[in-house]
This record gives structure tokens, sequence and C-alpha cells, in this order.
């Protein structure tokens, strides 16, 4: 294999500052003394952070998206283990069929889901209810959750369950024992996927969110459409600090570059 | 368990228990996938169905959508007003432009970070796909303060004397910050299929005295055309029904499609109007991609037969 020559490093390099720019400005810009979005002087301050704190609807919403994450990520993780593993174990007539129907939330645009459900919640009267957002949630990221554990039971050598079967062990107890371990980073890194996808969804949120629900990036959204100060430049900061708080233990569980490109 | 089954259909007094058997065989899976097939159920088919149903209702300022009523007259609303055809139009070159430059900048990037050494080949990896996980919300903000008036780009350039541009609030900008949001989904493809190239055809190549490029051309392209193709359709798609970013970044004049059906459903209410453009925006996403499957089907057999 030839190496990158001197052209090949430079691009290399404008595009990693493309990808990293923005990111970065919001961080430096959040911790600026000033009034104003200016590039700041050396001297930092935290006044835009607790700025934040102390704006009530920054911080109802932030529990809000705390809460949906960590509730839609269960529910997705309770519902895709056993649908992907009738997919992968049992496999009849119907499995690709229904494989296609579980991952269709991927390829359906956000905003049809948004604009679909909005309709449902308000002809059921669902609309603002905490529930249905869940709900709501956890039909976006089930696919997540669901690809890695259908991965992790793809790559599995199924011995230590036959011998676990034929020295009389049952079925749940094979569950439990043998195979719940063996697929436990498939699970929890399909957790943690569901989680930063809820944390970060806004598209589909903003039709179905009422005043009392909104959650935190549909609430930056409104905010960034009315006025820009260094406050937003706080949130968003805070956002990528849990963000990337979750990829770092996603990372750990399950790598984080199994779950970008698929393998390792 | 088909011997279990025949047993059952031929001998008339089976066993109970592998009769049971085979009947909780045959029915856990559906047990199992129940709840997803229920969740899809309930939170896609019917609400979609419910949206399809919407778009065909007639609507009044006054009193809203009205049910049981059947008219086409949003869907010809859409298909014949020529300020819907300006963000049809809008929306599409948008979406093809960014898609032109994701492929023109994403596959030479996958090609230099799979030939990067050990440690800086993952991390470089890292650092260009794990903005896709930073939610689309902050990253436009991000853009909005670098291509703002008072922005850092225009600050620099002021420097220069150069400038102020406007940016923001353009198309420019949204094309722009589309790319970031996109650029992931095409190396990620080209990434996957350069994995899969054997360096030996490569090496076998450059032995018979094939010039680098050539090598390239001829060796390396048409093995990694499947990722292109597959990471032009997801970008496409994506950029063509996405939302924060024209919203944030476009300003309240340059709508897309999706800031369209958002200002029919919460400014002007009229949602069967809103419904109608939304299926469109999901039929013509669908048509999109089963043709562009059925392209690369019919390459990939002219080139196998």
């Amino acid at each position: 294999m030839t190496k990158n020559g001197p052209i090949a490093l430079l691009f290399n390099a404008l595009v990693i500052s493309f990808m990293l720019a923005p990111i970065l400005v919001v961080c430096v810009i959040a911790f600026t003394p000033e009034n104003t979005l200016t590039i700041h002087g050396p001297e930092l301050s935290l006044r835009w952070f607790k700025a934040v704190f102390e704006y009530p609807d920054f911080v109802s919403s932030f529990w809000n998206s705390l809460w949906l994450g960590l509730s839609s990520a269960t529910i997705a993780t309770v519902i895709a283990v056993p649908a992907g593993m009738a997919l992968i174990r049992y496999p009849n007539r119907w499995s690709g069929l229904l494989q296609g129907l579980f991952l269709s939330p991927l390829i359906i645009p956000h905003l049809v889901l948004g604009v679909a459900l909005l309709r449902l919640f308000t002809l059921i009267g669902g609309a603002g209810s905490f529930g249905w957002l869940i709900l709501a949630h956890a039909l976006v990221v089930t696919p997540y959750t669901m690809r890695l554990v259908m991965s992790a039971l793809i790559g599995f050598d199924r011995s230590a369950e036959h011998a676990a079967m034929s020295l009389g062990a049952s079925k749940t107890t094979v569950f439990l024992r043998i195979t719940l371990p063996m697929i436990l980073p498939g699970i929890t890194g399909g957790w943690l996927l569901a989680f930063i996808n809820s944390f970060d969804e806004v598209t589909m949120s903003i039709f179905v969110t009422s005043p009392s629900t909104v959650t935190l990036p549909v609430r930056m959204y409104m905010y960034a459409t009315e006025s820009i100060d260094p406050m937003m430049a706080a949130v968003s900061a805070l956002m990528v600090a849990i963000t990337a708080g979750a990829m770092i233990i996603l990372d750990r569980v399950y790598g984080l570059d199994r779950v970008l490109v698929g393998r390792s | 368990m088909s011997a279990a089954s025949t047993t059952s259909a031929t001998v008339p007094v089976a066993p109970p228990s592998a009769a049971q058997k085979a009947i909780s065989n045959r029915s856990l899976p559906w047990f199992m996938s129940a709840p997803a097939i229920l969740l899809c159920s309930v939170m896609l088919l019917v609400p979609l169905l419910l949206t399809v149903l919407l778009s065909f209702n007639a609507f009044d300022a006054d009193t809203g959508p009205k049910a049981g009523t059947f008219t086409l007259e949003h869907y010809r609303a859409v298909l014949t007003d020529p300020y819907y055809y300006e963000i049809f139009w809008r929306t599409f070159w948008i979406s093809g432009l960014v898609t032109l430059i994701c492929i023109v900048v994403g596959t030479p990037e996958a090609y230099i970070l799979n030939r990067m050494r050990k440690p800086w080949r993952s991390i470089m990896l890292l650092v260009v796909l794990a903005p896709l996980m930073i939610s689309v919300v902050v990253r436009a903000f991000g853009w909005s303060m670098l291509l703002g008036p008072e922005g850092l780009i225009n600050g620099a350039l002021s420097a220069f004397g150069i400038g102020p541009f406007k940016m923001l609030y353009t198309e420019t900008a949204i094309v722009i910050a589309l790319v970031h949001v996109m650029l992931p989904f095409m190396v990620i493809p080209v990434w996957t299929s350069l994995q899969k190239i054997d360096p030996g055809v490569v090496n076998a190549a450059l032995s018979l005295n094939a010039s680098p490029t050539t090598a390239l051309r001829r060796i390396v392209l048409p093995q990694i055309m499947p990722g292109m193709l597959s990471g032009s359709l997801i970008v496409f798609g994506l950029s063509a029904s996405s939302f924060a970013i024209p919203g944030l970044l476009g300003g309240r004049r340059l709508k897309m499609m999706a800031t369209l059906i958002y200002d029919e459903y919460l400014h002007e209410l009229n949602w069967p109007l809103g419904a109608a453009i939304a299926l469109l925006l999901l039929l013509a996403n669908l048509a999109i991609m089963l043709g562009w499957n059925r392209m690369i089907e019919r390459r990939y057999k002219k080139a196998l037969g």
C-alpha cells in the first residue's frame, strides 16, 4: 500500500477542520464573558452556563429529553431483543417482510413520521401526552438497537448453547445464563445508540411535542429561530458534552468504529 | 421439528407434548415479535394510513379539515401552483449539489483515510464520522456563527480587507451545512467497500506496469462504485427531507420541502395540504430509492453477464 502524498494529507487536514469547525466554535463561544457571539479574549467565563441553568425553559426541556431518552431507549431494547432473536433464530417466509417493517423508520423521513403521528395523536387525544411521545421515540430508535442485536446474534457461536441444552438446561436457563451474557455488548451498545438518537432527535419531535413536553433540541430550535445569544452556545456545548460522554461509554462497551462503519 | 409434525399428522392419537411442541415452535417467533409488530402498526402503519386519508379531506379555513369528505384539490394545488414548483426545484437542486459535493469530497477522503497508518487511521476516521452523533441543531447553530455577518469567516476575511459577504440565510449556507451533515453518510459506504478490495490485485496491476492512476481508475474505482452509489442515495434522500438546516440557515424566505410542510402545519394550519406534500415527499423518496436500486442491479447484471 502506497503512502499518502502531501496533497492528500492537506486534503485530509481541510476535511477534518471542516468537520470540526462548527462544533469547536460552539464550544469556544460558550465560555465568552461578553454579551455577543464574537470570539473573545483569553479570559473565560461560566456566566452563560449559569444563565442556562437559571432559564426554566431550558431546564425543564433538558429533564424531558433525559427521561424521554432513558425510557424510549429502554422500551426499544425490550422490544428489539426478542424480535431480533426471532428474526435470526427462527427465520420463516415472513422474516424478510418483518425486518423491512421494523427497520423502515430508518428510511422514512422523520418529518413524515412527525406529520403522521401528529394526526394519530390528535384523533386519539394523545397530543401533549408524554407517554405517547415516548412511544414515538421508541419507534424511531428501535431499528438502531435491533441492528446491533441482530449483528451480535449473527456472529454467534452456538456450541455453548448446545452444550448447556444437552446437559439438561431449560430454554430459559440457556437464554439467561448463556445467550444473554454473550449478546450483552450488542444490547448495551444498542441501548446507548438509541439513547443518543432520541436525545438528539428534533424533526419528528417538533410536530408531536406540546409546550409541557418540549424536548431540548426542539426548545433550542425554537430559541435559535427567534434570537441568537451566547446562551444558545452554552446549551449547545452542554449537548455536545452529553453526547460525547455517551459516545465514550458506547466506545468502551461496544466499540464506536463498529457502530459507525459496521465492522471493526 | 418436521418429524414431530408428520407424526401428529399421520398418527390419530399423537402424544400431546409433541403436538404442543410443534405449535409452540411455530408460534414462538410470533410471540417474540409481537411487541415490535404492535409498535410498528400503531405508531407507523396506522398514522401513515390516517395521513393518506387526511390528504384527501376537504379543508375549510374556519373549521379545519372536514372528516369523511373526498377531494383531490390539495394534490391539484400542489402540482399546479408555481409557488410550490419553486420550492420543489430548490429542494431538488440543493440535494443534488450536496450529493455531488459529498461524492467529490467524501470518496477521496475515504481513500486517503484507508491509506493512513495504524493509530491515525482510526482516529481520523472517528473525527470525520463522530459529528454524525451530535444534534443537527447544534451543528446548524455552529454554522450560523461561522457564516453570519459578524461571524468568524467574515471576520477573518475583513482582516484582509475583503467582504463582508452575505452567507447566512442564503442557499450557500444551506449547502455548506448539509454537506457537513451528510459527508459521513458518504464516507461510511465508500470506506466499507474499500475494505473489501484485495490489495494484491492493485499490486498485481502495478507490477504489470500500470501507472498508479490507471490502477486507481481501472481497479479501485469500479470496486468502490457500489459504495458511492448507495452513499449518494442516502445523502440525496436525507438532504431532500432535511428540516433543521434549511429552517435555521435558510431563514423564513428560503423554504425547502420540509420547512414548507412545517409552515403548512403550524402556521397556515392547512393540515390536508401539508399531508399531501408530506406524502409526495415520501413517495419521491421511495421512488428514487427503488429506481436507484434497479439501476444498480441492472448495471451489475450487465457487468457479470
